[in-house]
């Protein structure tokens, strides 16, 4: 349990990367001054340029959404030294956010349609398609403005992995990944880009965050999950689909949770990471980083659910408690304990 | 080396010569202290003489060495850094339309296709109206309004392109949305041949809306140039022409315009430089996506100064960023031959390349 100040911590630690969770992250980092007097800055550069960092050693910490591969774990062991862990700190959703005027219905999407939409097959708002899963919603008969990240992204990876997984003509054609060659569309610059293009521009859809949708005022589409059920993003549809994948999560905790089973379980879940290097060479900041992670990871999981993201599922947690416990400082276990 | 020629004869010779050397200074103080012979002891003021001159001649030739340097070091690292990505796709860097960094594929086709549409279309916007403002300056303004007029369109040019970026998501792009792009559409969309020009929703993030805020942008350039150019053209050539009887419009289209044509046209060479190179605001509203090319102004799309500045952070491995710094190169290659162009014309026809401030 961490409540006060620790003698001989570090009073600041720097991170970057991921957008998808900055909503939390804000609020933890808050939070977490407000208990130990240590100030924690982060900043949300996306996930690739957040993996690029911790590589670099240039922040104490990084956040990404989308795992280091192993190409990019074996060049960042050159400044680390060691493999950077993978330490889980939140599940969210990524939800299909759109912008229809005078259409104040919820619409109802599948992985192959947003698929189609995303490829610029389904070119209009009132494509059968679209029609055929919204029985009794006026749809406009205007042109889809489709928007997509432009930075390397974490949320990018889990929402084209969803589509790779449930659409064989995404599969054919744009792939996986942090970056994909977009049919068409407008790029925009991490989770508040893309949400900020599609309340500026009325027709448009993009994917975000939910807490940013939410924060946008954004309607979004519930997704039709792996049992044909129309799911609604939310905390709890996302912890059903954590709770769906915690058993089989492989030891480094590298793994993805979309299109998860479960009648309740939201399709397209993210699982995001705080990126350390487990040796440590500075004391004040190792015992300052792993306190901050203990807390994150247990304590700040509290706050999860009034933003929409869902706390990490327990089993999840105990093997995060391994991942810190491991970090050293000059040979010497870092985290004090308390 | 004022001194050696002060110092090589007579006074009135050595004037001339100075003068053509361009010592004007040096020809007063000459004067002044009424010494022929003894130029060159007057001329360094009897203090520091040939040691001062030289250590004065070093320094200068230091801070000249380091820009040069400055310059030599950017291109051999940006070659260096570029010559990974360069050598695994060779011709296809430059002719493929393909970025798609996860598979290790970059074709910068795009980009360049990208850079060189936008700044076009912002040329063709600006210079009739940077050249009409030129000409309403030089030719009609009454002097009183002269160098206002000149003063606010060249205030233009020293608004931060990030406030120009601004400016053009919460205005400009909306606007033209709405007032210029849906029209289009709507114009355009059965026409063919012309409906490739509309493919598209109407985004207010595209190859138009970035052209638009170029032209802004490069306007006070062309026009600052353009209004130096006009203002060469000699004044007994308009003399002439009015006193044939011409009216003040038929004098602009025989005398002054076709005098200073080369001149305008160099001018719209270096605000295409600018637009070039210009990241920003394009940045921030050219929809920033690798697609494929497209005859649509209604397409987004990257700029190279654009992609440069949104992929560089992100580029995770080794050919990824190596091909962002083969765009540089290239982008670097285009500005460069653009500017040269712009002042071969502009010092060939149309005079001195000091007074027109390039």
């Amino acid at each position: 349990m961490i409540n006060g100040p620790f003698s001989g911590e570090a009073n600041g630690l720097n991170g970057a990367g991921a957008t998808f969770p900055q909503v939390l992250y804000s609020k933890w980092f808050d939070e977490y001054a407000k208990v130990t007097n240590v100030k924690v800055n982060y900043q949300g550069t996306g996930s690739g340029a957040g993996k690029n960092a911790i590589r670099d050693q240039t922040v104490d910490f990084a956040g990404s959404d989308s795992p280091m591969s192993d190409a990019e774990l074996e060049a960042a062991k050159a400044k680390c030294g060691e493999t950077i862990q993978h330490i889980p700190t939140t599940l969210g959703a990524i939800v299909v956010a759109y912008n229809l005027p005078n259409v104040s219905q919820k619409l109802k999407l599948d992985g192959d349609v947003i698929a189609k939409i995303f490829m610029e097959q389904v070119k209009k708002w009132n494509d059968p398609a679209i029609a055929a899963l919204n029985p009794g919603v006026t749809l406009p008969n205007e042109e889809i403005i489709t928007v997509h990240r432009s930075d390397s992204s974490g949320t990018t990876d889990n929402f084209t992995s969803y589509l790779n997984l449930v659409s064989p003509a995404w599969a054919a054609g744009p792939k996986s990944g942090s970056t994909v060659q977009w049919p068409g569309g407008i790029g925009a610059n991490g989770n508040p880009g893309v949400a900020s293009e599609v309340k500026n521009n009325p027709y448009a859809i993009g994917y975000v965050e939910l807490a940013f949708a939410k924060q946008n005022s954004l309607a979004y589409a519930d997704v039709k999950n792996k049992e044909g059920q129309f799911v609604t993003a939310s905390a709890a549809s996302v912890t059903a689909a954590g709770q769906a994948f915690a058993p089989t999560a492989p030891a480094d905790l590298r793994f993805k949770l979309v299109n998860a089973p479960g009648a309740q379980s939201y399709p397209i879940t993210a699982i995001t990471w705080i990126l350390v290097c487990p040796k440590q060479t500075d004391q004040a900041k190792a015992v300052a980083l792993t306190r901050m992670l203990w807390w994150a990871t247990h304590s700040g999981q509290q706050f999860n659910e009034a933003l929409d993201y869902a706390p990490l599922p327990p089993a999840i947690v105990v093997r995060a408690e391994g991942f810190i416990n491991a970090i050293t400082v000059n040979g010497q276990k870092a985290f004090p304990g308390k | 080396m004022c001194y050696l020629l002060a110092a090589a004869g007579d006074l009135a010779q050595t004037q001339i010569l100075i003068r053509e050397s361009g010592c004007s200074v040096a020809v007063q103080a000459a004067k002044h202290r009424r010494v022929s012979s003894a130029a060159r002891v007057t001329l360094n003021d009897g203090r520091g003489g040939a040691w001062g001159d030289r250590t004065f001649q070093a320094v200068t030739f230091t801070f000249a060495a380091i820009i040069l340097l400055l310059i030599v070091t950017i291109f051999v690292v940006l070659f260096v850094d570029a010559r990974v990505a360069l050598a695994k796709e060779g011709l296809r860097f430059v002719t493929g339309q393909v970025w798609n960094p996860t598979e290790g594929v970059f074709g910068a086709l795009p980009y360049i296709y990208g850079t060189i549409f936008t700044s076009l279309i912002g040329l063709v916007i600006a210079t009739p109206i940077a050249v009409g403002a030129a000409l309403f300056i030089v030719e009609y303004a009454p002097a009183w309004l002269r160098a206002p007029v000149s003063f606010v369109v060249e205030l233009l040019a020293v608004i931060p392109s990030v406030i120009y970026g601004f400016w053009g998501i919460a205005v400009l792009a909306p606007f033209l949305r709405d007032r210029l792009e849906r029209p289009l559409k709507a114009a355009l969309g059965d026409v063919p041949g012309l409906n490739q020009l509309v493919q598209g929703p109407a985004r207010g993030r595209d190859m138009l809306v970035a052209g638009v805020i170029l032209a802004i942008m490069i306007l006070p350039t062309i026009m600052s140039v353009a209004r130096e150019v006009i203002s060469t053209v000699p004044g007994t050539q308009r003399e002439g022409m009015l006193a044939l009887g011409a009216t003040k419009w038929e004098m602009i289209r025989g005398a002054v315009l076709p005098y200073a044509r080369a001149g305008i046209v160099g001018a719209a060479i270096l605000g295409l430089g600018r637009a070039i190179g210009e990241t920003m605001a394009v940045t921030m509203l050219i929809g920033n996506s690798s697609t494929k090319i497209s005859w649509s102004l209604l397409t987004p799309g990257y700029t190279m100064a654009s992609a440069i500045a949104n992929q560089f952070a992100d580029a995770n491995n080794s050919l990824h960023f190596s091909a962002i710094i083969g765009v540089a190169v290239i982008l670097l290659f285009v500005t460069g031959a653009v500017n040269l162009v712009a002042r071969l014309i502009v010092s060939r026809f149309g005079g001195d390349t000091r007074a027109t401030g390039i």
